[in-house]
C-alpha cells in the first residue's frame, strides 16, 4: 500500500498535537545511514525519503516505539508527548 | 492499545461477575484458526458450551472504554490515577529509587512499580534493562472497522453476546514472522496483524502493507465488506519471553506488565493483558510486605520474583521459553500453510480424473516445498519449544 493510504486511515484517529516536538532525528547522522530501518518500522509513515536525506513528522505519530528500537545508529531522540498530547484512542 | 481479547479467570479472581458491570465487548465463545495462500484458506474451529457460560473463558474488550472501568474500581479501593501527569523520571536516594518526578513536581514514594509498557523509560532509567533488540519485538498495528451489529452477527453466525477469536497465518506476511487477527466487538471488528519488527526491517516491508495484503484476501475481504474504518493504532510486544525479561526489582523498585516483558507467545496464544494485571498484584504483595517490614530495600522485595513463579506469570514463560526461536521459523508462515492447502484443493477438487491416494497426494504437494527431513526437524523442534 502507498502511503496515501496510511494518511487516509491516521485521518480516522484523534489526535492532541503538542506544539512541542517528542520524536526528533539526528539529520547528521541520517545523512550517513544507508538502511533507513526506520522508514519501515514506522506504522505512521513518519519518516520520509526525499531524495537522500530522512525528514520526519511527528504529528501523526502513534507512540509504538519502533523507530528508537530499530535505530541502530541512536539517531532518533524519543519520548511520549507529554501528558495529555498525541494520539488519544477512542476505540483501543 | 491492545488486539482487544483476553483470557482465563485473571480478572474473575479479582471482581467476581466483573462481566455484569465491565464494559466488555463479547464473551469469546469460538476459536477459529486459519491458514492462508495467496487465494486459498483451511480452517479449524473449536467451541465448547462451557465457554458461553460464566466465567466464560474469554472476552473481546475495546480498551478506551475497559481502561476506565478499571481505573474506577482502583480508585474505589483507594488508589488515586493522576492521568494528567507523566512519569519522567526517577527520584533517587543514594542508590535507592525514592519517588519520580512528574510534570516539574517531585513525588516521593516507597516503592515505585514500572508498568509503563514495552518502551518503559523507568527500566531504563533504573538500569535494570539494556536496549531491546527488534528481533525479540513484534509490532502489531489494528484497525477497529464498524458494521452494523446485525450484519455483524449474520456474517460471523453470532447471536447475543457470543463472539470469536479468528486468528490467521499464511502467505500474507511474506515469510515474516508473525500473523493476523479478528476479534469481534459488539458492532465493529478488532482486525490487525503482528510482524516481527527486525524482519519487517529486513525484507524492507512495513507493517501496513501486510495487514492491507492480509485484508485483500478473498476469504478476509467478505468479513470485512461495507466496515468503516473508525481507528488505526499501533503497538509493540516483546515476544521473546524468558530470555528478554529485565532485572525485575532493586532497592525500591519493581517492574511489571509489558515492561518487564511478561508476555506469552506461542503461536497460538499471544497474552499480555492477564500477565500484566497477575505481575501488577504480586508487585502489590511485594510492597504490602516490605511495607510490614518497613524495609523497601533489594533484600526486602525480592519476594516479588517469588511471588511471579508460583503465579503462571514466570512458569509459563519457563514452560515456553523455546518458543520464541521456533516461531522463527519461515516454514510455519510460508511452505506449511502452502503445503496444507495444495493438499486440502488436491483432496477436494473433482476434474473427473480417477483418484490417488492422500498419501500420494501429499508427497506431490511436498515436492519443492519442504522436505521429510524438514518436517521431522520442524516436529522435534516443535516437541521442544510447545
Amino acid at each position: 500500500m502507498s502511503s496515501a493510504s496510511i494518511e487516509v486511515k491516521l485521518a480516522n484517529n484523534k489526535y492532541d498535537i503538542d506544539k512541542e516536538v517528542h520524536v526528533s532525528i539526528r539529520e547528521d547522522i541520517c545523512k550517513k545511514c544507508d538502511e533507513h530501518y526506520c522508514l519501515f518500522a514506522c506504522p505512521a509513515d513518519c519518516f520520509k525519503l526525499t531524495e537522500d536525506h530522512i525528514t520526519f513528522s511527528y504529528e501523526g505519530c502513534l507512540e509504538c516505539g519502533s523507530c528508537k528500537i530499530v535505530c541502530d545508529k541512536d539517531a532518533i531522540d524519543w519520548t511520549l508527548p507529554r501528558a495529555g498530547f498525541g494520539i488519544c484512542y477512542q476505540y483501543g | 492499545m491492545w488486539g482487544g481479547a483476553f483470557y482465563g479467570p485473571t480478572l474473575f479472581q479479582l471482581f467476581p461477575r466483573f462481566w455484569e458491570e465491565a464494559p466488555i465487548e463479547r464473551y469469546i465463545h469460538r476459536h477459529k484458526f486459519s491458514l492462508l495462500t495467496q487465494d486459498s484458506s483451511l480452517s479449524a474451529e473449536f467451541t465448547t458450551k462451557k465457554f458461553g457460560e460464566p466465567p466464560y473463558n474469554g472476552f473481546s474488550v475495546l480498551r478506551a472504554k475497559f481502561d476506565r472501568w478499571f481505573a474506577s474500581k482502583a480508585e474505589q479501593a483507594g488508589a488515586i490515577i493522576a492521568t494528567g501527569l507523566q512519569a519522567e523520571d526517577l527520584l533517587w536516594d543514594r542508590n535507592a529509587v525514592a519517588g519520580i518526578k512528574a510534570g516539574g513536581d517531585e513525588l516521593p514514594a516507597s516503592v515505585v512499580i514500572a508498568c509503563d509498557g514495552v518502551n518503559s523509560d523507568l527500566t531504563d532509567k533504573a538500569g535494570l534493562r539494556g536496549k531491546l533488540s527488534p528481533r525479540d519485538i513484534k509490532q502489531g498495528v489494528k484497525e477497529v472497522i464498524q458494521i452494523p451489529r446485525q450484519l455483524l452477527e449474520q456474517r460471523f453466525n453470532l447471536s447475543g453476546e457470543e463472539g470469536i477469536a479468528w486468528e490467521f497465518i499464511g502467505s500474507f506476511t511474506r515469510g515474516i514472522p508473525g500473523g493476523a487477527f479478528i476479534y469481534t466487538n459488539k458492532e465493529s471488528l478488532s482486525v490487525g496483524i503482528v510482524a516481527q519488527l527486525s524482519a519487517l526491517c529486513e525484507k524492507k516491508i512495513g507493517a501496513n502493507d501486510l495487514l492491507e495484503n492480509f485484508k485483500q484476501h478473498p476469504s478476509v475481504a467478505v468479513l470485512l465488506a461495507g466496515g468503516n474504518l473508525v481507528e488505526y493504532s499501533a503497538h509493540l510486544i516483546p515476544t521473546s519471553g524468558k530470555a528478554m525479561i529485565p532485572t525485575l526489582y532493586s532497592d525500591g523498585f519493581l517492574v511489571a506488565g509489558d515492561a518487564a516483558s511478561f508476555v506469552l507467545a506461542t503461536g497460538l496464544t499471544l497474552e499480555g493483558a492477564n500477565f500484566a494485571i497477575v505481575s501488577g498484584t504480586a508487585a502489590a504483595e511485594a510492597v504490602i510486605r516490605a511495607k510490614q517490614k518497613r524495609d523497601f530495600s533489594k533484600k526486602s522485595l525480592s519476594c516479588y520474583p517469588e511471588l511471579l513463579k508460583q503465579s503462571f506469570v514466570l512458569k509459563d514463560l519457563k514452560t515456553f521459553k523455546k518458543a520464541s526461536h521456533f516461531l522463527e521459523n519461515s516454514r510455519i508462515y510460508s511452505q506449511y500453510p502452502e503445503l496444507a492447502c495444495d493438499l486440502a484443493n488436491k483432496i477436494f477438487t473433482n476434474d473427473g480424473k480417477p483418484r490417488k491416494k492422500i498419501w500420494k497426494l501429499l508427497k506431490n504437494s511436498m515436492k519443492d516445498r519442504v522436505a521429510f527431513s524438514e518436517i521431522l526437524r520442524d516436529l522435534i523442534q516443535i516437541k521442544r519449544a510447545l
